[in-house]
């Protein structure tokens, strides 16, 4: 259970364990892929005891100060009811990733923050940001999803579809809705980024609302599509044509759709779905497994680009519960942070202390290096991102000293019982026994074991420390 | 370097170089005795830099014709002569510290490089620039395979990434080059004071050196924990270093500061690994407004790297010196309704150092749209390349490295025209 809480959220307080550990695995998937039974009711507990803090510079603004935006999601990680839907959430945001920095760029940062970030409910223009959207429909039909982003006010800034006009169609947003969103390169061709750039012109902004409500939105421009026939080297038709016709200016919008639809379609798109989905919640050891890809890509297209079928296919698959996939995938430093806050403790803890970290970490939520998303695996594990979680460890625990002290009260007889104590409630990928010896002594050095309360001050945060900054917990 | 000595063996780190220090690296004190090391620098301009905004062909009519607002006027470029095939360039006007280090002969501009259909997607085109190969984008990097090549046991801080993630052509089979962002916060803190804080710091070190090998994905972490530990104390005597002269503060002047610091102090590095990005300009490019887009890149370029060389050159570390740039792709020769330009294929690369013999390499491209022209290819949408990306490393390899480049390249691309060093 432990293992499918890790992977379909961000792992357990031990609240959460005990409302699921009563259930039997297709019982906690069903309530997992079904999220929206539960209210989503999250935000509500932001600011409130109880619960993770937050600090902003004025009013807590997340709809329009990126940095407030960023823990609300975390908050949102640490405290969700419904953890499958985050989980989603961010597998999308690396998917379709969009960059913070270029959109401050081009729109400045209130509104930057705003198109990425702003909860409709709350916006004066009901304008629902690129992770908002995401969030709305993060287990909705793939085919859905993309034509939402192709028309994401941020993703038109991003790959820069707000400039794609006729007499010079712009290739960006054709070819890595091609590269990167369905079916991978190698599946498309030179000729393909021209039409598709041809086939997304006009695909535009325009202000829409006027006064406080005012925002750039998506508008087809018809005056700025290039209408004449798009020829494709896969088919965008069920009947196998591969040609969009050429169409009026009015109702040249449906080449986009044409092409949204054929792209989703397509059995590439499936497949890379598939894959990506195995290395973010199966395992990144060892190679994709091929039946894995291609079984989950026949339940994507048999559902009709249902990503609610998809991921419960994903959750249920023997793969995803071989003992080889239990901590067989390198944590995210989102997932670390959150997971340490849910296993340490968080009374006292500001989310905005773990945002210089994360960026340290090389994982600025709302701010992916580039298009295609962050590097995974291996790529998260730099020496210098390696010592920024050991040191968000060392900064965790030193700040929940006297709730750590106090809990391990009890616990404190021998180091033995202290570091099995924080085994069972810290896990982690097996450790060697020399690691085990190594911490032992860490607990032995400096002083006699007594257990008192002043020693526990000192040595349960380092143990914390050193446990959760361990190698071995890096691992979901 | 007196001072940078003893701070060094203060750091308590001599004894440990002793032990890893390979015969190719060479500590201050070496270099007091009159031994020279060689520093390599690789550069990566990321997003696909528009080698015809760098070095503009500037007395191509079709330029003009076909970049009707991105083209730099002739009047502005910095005029650096005529290649051999007669065609007259000129670098982008911010470049001005590029045109000193040229006109001083140590800086070489390789024109047209690239390989036979060169891929226009960033990550696949990134990858090939790393591996190296054309047909095999997920190998190992050709620089990651050169430290695999050094005798061992090499130094854990044989290679310096000076950005917090680990980039494609540094990826080795054994070796692992410690990322330090900024060598002021490359450093471990713990979650007590005093004697409890030292007892965690040489738990945490200890612990690093249990790495399973039975567990590869778990080794991996295991080593990147390790390197930082066995780095932590030598890269502490970089954040103290003082430059001869003032870095820009962009990221690039930072992180070449950075390198400067660690080859002034000596401490065993050889290889270095900088990156500078926001080159994908498909839109907005304005290379020539005083804060357009592409005219920013170059001034971040040009400061940055004129900086560095010169603070090497007041220090007489340039000749132990080479630098290579690379970015992923050129880009298309016809802009478009962005006011940019979208994917391509050749580009320019950037060799300097104070042994480089500068100049220009190779031809410019014809940009006369004729779909038959040889320079050009994508019916003349694209510069076609003409030496072999790999021509430029292998070049390095042999006359720099030390290395064998047929071994390292896995194949022969020595072109001896392209005698840059």
């Amino acid at each position: 259970m432990e293992h499918l809480l890790r992977r379909a959220g961000f792992g357990a307080s031990a609240d959460e364990l005990e409302v699921y550990s009563d259930m039997s695995i297709g019982q906690a998937v069903d309530v997992l892929i079904n999220y929206d039974r539960t209210s989503d009711d999250v935000d509500r507990n932001i600011g409130r005891s109880g619960y993770v803090g937050t600090t902003s510079n004025g009013p807590f603004s997340p709809n329009s100060i990126i940095t407030d935006a960023r823990q609300r999601w975390l908050f949102r990680m640490v405290h969700s009811t419904r953890p499958l839907q985050e989980k989603m959430t961010l597998f999308w945001h690396n998917h379709f990733a969009t960059g913070y920095t270029k959109i401050n760029g081009a729109l400045g940062p209130t509104e930057a923050t705003r198109y990425m970030a702003a909860k409709a409910s709350e916006d004066p223009g009901s304008v629902a940001g690129q992770l908002e959207m995401l969030r709305d429909s993060a287990l909705g039909n793939f085919r859905d999803l993309l034509l939402n982003i192709a028309k994401d006010t941020a993703m038109l800034v991003w790959l820069d579809g707000r400039t794609n006009t006729k007499a010079q169609p712009q290739e960006n947003f054709a070819r890595e809705v091609m590269e990167l969103f369905t079916m991978g390169v190698g599946h498309y061709t030179e000729s393909d980024v021209y039409a598709g750039a041809r086939v997304f012109t006009g695909w535009n902004l325009a202000v829409a609302g006027a006064g406080g409500s005012a925002h750039q939105a998506f508008a087809y421009n018809a005056n700025q599509h290039e209408t004449s026939a798009k020829t494709f080297s896969f088919p965008i038709y069920a009947d196998g044509g591969q040609t969009i016709p050429a169409r009026p200016a009015a109702q040249g919008m449906q080449d986009g759709i044409d092409l949204i639809n054929a792209l989703a379609a397509n059995p590439n798109t499936g497949r890379y779905l598939a894959a990506k989905l195995y290395r973010f919640f199966v395992s990144e050891a060892g190679a994709v497994d091929e039946g894995f890809v291609a079984r989950i890509a026949g339940v994507y297209q048999q559902n009709q680009f249902d990503m609610r079928a998809v991921m419960r296919e994903v959750l249920l698959a023997p793969e995803f519960w071989s003992a080889q996939s239990h901590f067989a995938r390198y944590s995210w430093p989102v997932e670390y942070v959150v997971r340490a806050l849910k296993d340490v403790g968080w009374t006292g803890f500001s989310l905005n202390s773990a945002l210089a970290p994360l960026a340290s970490m090389e994982q600025n939520l709302y701010d992916p290096p580039d298009v295609s998303g962050w590097d995974q695996g291996q790529a998260w594990f730099s020496t210098a991102a390696m010592l920024a979680r050991m040191n968000f460890a060392a900064t965790l625990a030193a700040n929940q000293k006297f709730n750590l002290a106090a809990a391990a009260a009890s616990e404190g007889s021998s180091p033995d019982s202290l570091l099995a104590y924080y085994r069972r409630n810290l896990a982690a990928a097996p450790a060697d026994v020399a690691v085990t010896s190594e911490l032992l002594n860490y607990l032995r050095a400096t002083s006699t074991w007594t257990g008192s309360p002043a020693q526990l001050q000192a040595k349960a945060p380092g143990l914390v420390h050193l446990i959760v900054g361990s190698p071995e917990y890096q691992f979901v | 370097m007196d001072i940078s000595r003893r701070a060094f063996v203060k750091g308590g780190v001599a004894a440990f170089t002793a032990t890893f220090a390979a015969p190719e690296f060479l500590g201050d004190l070496a270099r007091a005795q009159g031994a020279r090391t060689r520093n390599f620098v690789v550069l990566y301009l990321s997003g696909g830099n528009d080698a015809l905004s760098m070095l503009v062909p500037y007395s191509d009519s079709f330029y003009y014709r076909r970049r009707p607002t991105l083209a730099v006027p002739a009047v502005d470029v910095l005029q650096v002569g005529a290649d051999r095939s007669g065609a007259s360039l000129g670098l982008h006007p911010r470049l001005t510290g590029l045109k000193q280090i040229f006109d001083q002969g140590r800086l070489a501009l390789v024109q047209r490089t690239g390989y036979e259909n060169q891929s226009r997607s960033h990550f696949q085109g990134t990858d090939i620039w790393s591996t190296a190969d054309p047909r095999n984008s997920v190998g190992l990097g050709w620089v990651g395979r050169y430290l695999d090549a050094l005798p061992t046991p090499l130094d854990p801080l044989a290679g310096w990434n000076a950005t917090g993630t680990s980039p494609h052509v540094l990826e080795a089979a054994h070796a692992s080059v410690p990322a330090i962002a900024n060598p002021a916060t490359y450093a471990f803190s713990s979650a007590n004071s005093g004697a409890e804080a030292a007892a965690e710091r040489a738990a945490a070190s200890r612990i690093s050196s249990h790495v399973p090998v039975d567990r590869p994905e778990l080794a991996f972490v295991y080593g990147s924990s390790q390197a930082a530990f066995a780095t932590l104390d030598r890269v502490a005597t970089v954040a103290s270093y003082a430059p001869t002269l003032a870095y820009p503060n962009s990221g690039l002047g930072q992180a070449f500061k950075a390198v400067a610091g660690a080859m002034n102090r000596g401490i065993g590095t050889k290889i270095f690994y900088v990156t500078t990005g926001g080159f994908d300009t498909h839109s907005g490019q304005n290379v020539n407004g005083a804060n357009g887009t592409y005219h920013n890149l170059m001034a971040t370029l040009n400061d940055s790297l004129f900086a560095f060389h010169n603070d090497l050159k007041n220090q007489g570390l340039l000749d132990d010196t080479l630098l290579v740039s690379f970015s992923e792709f050129g880009r298309r020769i016809t802009e478009n309704g962005s006011g940019g330009t979208d994917h391509g294929a050749a580009s320019v690369m950037l060799v300097m150092g104070g042994k480089v013999n500068g100049g220009l390499y190779g031809t410019a491209p014809n940009l006369n749209t004729d779909p038959q022209n040889p320079t050009l290819e994508n019916n003349a949408a694209d510069v076609h390349y003409e030496t072999d990306f790999r021509s430029v490393y292998a070049r390095i390899a042999d006359n720099w490295l030390g290395a064998d480049s047929r071994a390292l390249l896995n194949g022969d691309f020595r072109k001896s025209s392209l005698n840059f060093i």
